[in-house]
């Protein structure tokens, strides 16, 4: 694009921006906190927040899959309900915990995979968009966790089954660990598989990647399920915290797993965008949210800020590719 | 004669590039002034400035002897200049007839609503001068890339202009089109209108122009009468050396026949047999339509054929997805290769190695060192300038681009490479270059295919051209006894179609 709008910014605040994106952010964020609050910049804070932002930030692991590819995944919060649900019930039947532990991990995961596998159909044979596919998914999935449970929680869970989420090694929260892995794996797999190449080629051109001969349904297949299975395991954890099975569990989860991917610096159109990005919007809203929550900023006044301070790390990051 | 446009002094600066330093252009009434120059020479950039697009930065512009400011698109088109744009600014999800009128739109008398008969109407008759019968209430996007082109000079055309310029209208057109087109340039010639034709074949140059101004580097380097310039010398003053020769051709040594098709029915391609050896440049040649791309895609497994068979190196081959093609060694550079060829995020490596990640993994990791070196090597080799293998593909030039495409199907290891429009787009100086790269291939005992609407082009590199009508081979011509006419005799249906026009 040889011809471009006159950008506003001078150049070195542009300069300054481009090296660091959205991290610099995050850092002015965790500074101003760390001034504001003597609570904020402690390692028990720090552990904290990392327990508030696995169980989105797990979610939005996979959605960065799935907008890597051009594509989007709404049905993800409540994915998380009915996850959620159907692992608790498992857990209720009269069998020894170590046994229903795993029938009940097996299930959420396989609901959720098996979700990702529909929308992965609906997508690449019938060809409608991911928009509209997810969106009916999700009102399907979370209608399905309300029938499944006639609109009650689950209660009165295996006692050991809170340690899943609350339970802690070296002092690290359980959630943190598995949120941890899986960023890492997530990590290896973008840039240093085929598969993660895959993901990169089809969402930047779906066309031209199938005359290179990628086999383009395959590898968003693949994308939907991994994106669903992530979301039921977020649900699973999600339920443990709580130690039930709600059905109004993860509403607009959706939107902060998106919000994370895109401020993260990923391209809504595809084909560009990096899981650590997303790690660090994941962070940078989650600490948001702690540091208000310290400094006793009421909940509404807290959606007016998170909403400011992502148009403003987005328009960071707009500045950066510029 | 006074001068209808004058263009004195025009300077434009990017930051880190000067685009236009001090170039001066002047446009008589009746005339066709032709702009030619490599990509990046400015010819663009001078149009864009004067269809208000952008803005000048020193400089200034007469019509008609009187000084004016070109602030917006809407400035120019009160003064009745018109451009058509090589990239169509067209709607896709809108009609033709809503395109052609868009922001133009006869309202019924005072009334905010669309006079639908009116535009309609107005549309037909534009697109009929040009001898196109496309459905005006057709959407743009069921339009072919030539119908698209149509449309695009029918929207120049129906607003009155007396200054049109024309960038690479004929990029997509057939030689029949083409015709029509230089008929309704003669017409608003005859009525005074000034024309400025952009292009990069020279023979319409020849053909439709009075005048030529070279560009290059965003400068003018010079300006004279067609019927005072040659081939020769345009081309020195627009690469700024002598070129040897435009179509370099190796003497090849055919070899085995190594791709064999017979009685191939697919879509609107019937009964194709062809034969294709190592070390053969076996052109294509056909109008937009003919089926050509779609024979290549039926060959890559990109379409399903309905019958017939295809052999390689003998042995009969079923490629049913591009996949299977390229693990059988054929290779597609395909006609847009932004579009389909591409994947302009990514790094000149990374597109590189796409079609072939499998040599490049140890376990399920790409070895990153390996892929690395294996792009550097393509680099060097195929002189692709790029500042490294990280490049994001979207910011080579468009030689660069092809280059980049070709490395990725050599290093898939192709025996079979078919081109389609290699050369679409690409400045004379890198054409050379990206033919001396074709016979390289021959020479390799490679068999490659050519698809190119570009005659001179096809009987310069090709040692023989298969013409294409209506989805069937129509002939085969050995070089030797190659011509222009013969060639779009045969792509013309000969005969029978003759016939029926006289």
């Amino acid at each position: 694009m040889p011809f471009k709008h006159r950008r506003l910014p001078s150049n070195a605040l542009k300069k300054i921006a481009g090296e660091f994106g959205i991290s610099l952010t995050l850092l002015i964020e965790i500074i101003i906190f760390s001034q504001l609050s003597p609570h904020f910049f402690t390692a028990q804070n720090i552990l904290n927040v990392s327990l508030q932002i696995s169980i989105t930030a797990i979610i939005a692991a996979g959605m960065t899959l799935v907008i890597l590819t051009a594509g989007i995944d709404l049905s993800v919060g409540a994915m998380v309900a009915l996850s959620g649900v159907v692992a608790t019930s498992v857990l209720l039947l009269e069998l020894p915990f170590a046994v229903v532990f795993t029938l009940a991990l097996i299930a959420g995961l396989a609901i959720g995979a098996l979700a990702g596998a529909l929308a992965g159909i609906f997508i690449t044979k019938l060809n409608i968009t991911p928009f509209i596919v997810t969106l009916a998914l999700m009102t399907i999935w979370r209608g399905a966790a309300y029938m499944y449970t006639d609109g009650r929680p689950i209660w009165e869970l295996p006692e050991a089954f809170s340690r899943l989420g609350g339970g802690r090694v070296f002092e690290i929260p359980i959630p943190t660990i598995i949120m941890l892995a899986i960023y890492l794996f997530a990590y290896v797999i973008l840039g240093h598989t085929r598969f993660g190449r895959h993901v990169y080629a089809v969402g930047g051109n779906q066309e031209a990647a199938r005359l290179s001969g990628i086999n383009t349904h395959r590898v968003l297949m693949q994308v939907y399920i991994i994106c669903g299975a992530l979301a039921a395991l977020s649900g699973i954890l999600l339920a443990s915290r709580m130690n039930s099975g709600q059905p109004n569990a993860g509403l607009m989860y959706e939107l902060d797993a998106i919000a994370a991917v895109v401020v993260g610096g990923a391209s809504l159109f595809g084909g560009r965008g990096s899981i650590v990005g997303t790690f660090i919007g994941a962070m940078l809203i989650g600490v948001l949210r702690n540091g208000l929550n310290l400094l006793n900023v009421g909940s509404y006044v807290q959606m007016v800020v998170l909403g400011v301070v992502i148009l403003l790390a987005v328009m960071m990051d707009q500045m950066r590719k510029g | 004669m006074a001068a209808l446009l004058e263009m004195h002094n025009i300077r434009k600066q990017y930051p880190g590039v000067i685009a236009l330093d001090d170039v001066s252009f002047e446009l008589r009434p009746g005339e066709v002034h032709c702009l030619v120059g490599e990509n990046g020479a400015g010819k663009s950039t001078l149009m864009k400035i004067l269809s208000g697009a952008i803005r000048k930065d020193a400089g200034e512009i007469l019509i008609d002897g009187k000084k004016v400011e070109l602030h917006s698109p809407i400035d120019a088109q009160k003064l009745g200049i018109g451009i058509i744009h090589q990239d169509f600014k067209l709607v896709p999800e809108l009609s033709v007839a809503e395109n052609i009128f868009l922001g133009n739109e006869p309202a019924r008398g005072k009334l905010p609503f669309i006079d639908f008969r009116t535009m309609h109407e107005i549309a037909r008759s534009a697109l009929a001068q040009l001898g196109e019968e496309i459905d005006t209430h057709a959407l743009i996007s069921s339009l072919s890339v030539a119908q698209k082109q149509m449309v695009e000079i029918a929207k120049a055309l129906s607003r009155k202009v007396r200054i049109l310029a024309m960038d690479e209208p004929s990029a997509s057109l057939t030689a029949k089109e083409l015709e029509n087109l230089f008929r309704v340039i003669h017409r608003l010639k005859s009525e005074g209108a000034g024309i400025i034709y952009i292009s990069h074949r020279l023979e319409e140059i020849f053909e439709i122009g009075d005048r030529v101004t070279v560009l290059r580097d965003g400068k003018a380097i010079n300006t004279c009468n067609v019927a005072e310039a040659d081939r020769r010398r345009l081309i020195r003053w627009m690469v700024g050396r002598e070129l040897e020769n435009e179509y370099p051709k190796m003497a090849m040594q055919r070899g085995n026949e190594i791709l064999r098709i017979e009685h191939l029915q697919a879509g609107t391609l019937q009964d194709i047999n062809l034969v294709l050896h190592q070390g053969e440049i076996l052109g294509l040649a056909g109008l937009v339509g003919a089926g050509r791309s779609e024979l290549a895609r039926v060959i890559f497994g990109a379409d399903a054929k309905d019958g017939g068979k295809m052999f390689l190196a003998g042995e009969e081959i079923h490629p049913r997805t591009p996949r299977e093609a390229i693990d059988l060694g054929i290779g597609l550079l395909t006609e847009d290769r932004n579009r389909y060829g591409l994947i302009m995020q990514m790094g000149v490596m990374q597109n590189i190695s796409l079609a072939n990640l499998c040599e490049l993994l140890a376990g399920p990791f790409i070895k990153k060192k390996k892929e690395a070196e294996m792009a550097r090597g393509f680099i060097d080799n195929l002189r692709i300038k790029t500042t490294g293998i990280k490049q994001k593909v979207e910011h080579l030039s468009g030689g660069n681009r092809q280059k980049v495409v070709l490395a990725r199907w050599l290093y898939a290891k192709s025996k079979v490479l078919i081109f389609d429009e290699p050369t679409a787009g690409i400045d004379v100086g890198v054409k050379y270059e990206i033919y001396n790269l074709i016979n390289q291939l021959a020479q390799d005992g490679i068999g490659v295919m050519v698809i190119s609407s570009d005659l001179p082009e096809l009987l310069g590199i090709c040692d023989r051209i298969a013409v294409m009508c209506e989805g069937r081979i129509n002939g085969i011509v050995p070089r030797d006894q190659a011509s222009q006419e013969k060639i779009m005799a045969l792509a013309t249906g000969m005969a029978e179609e003759f016939h029926d026009a006289v």
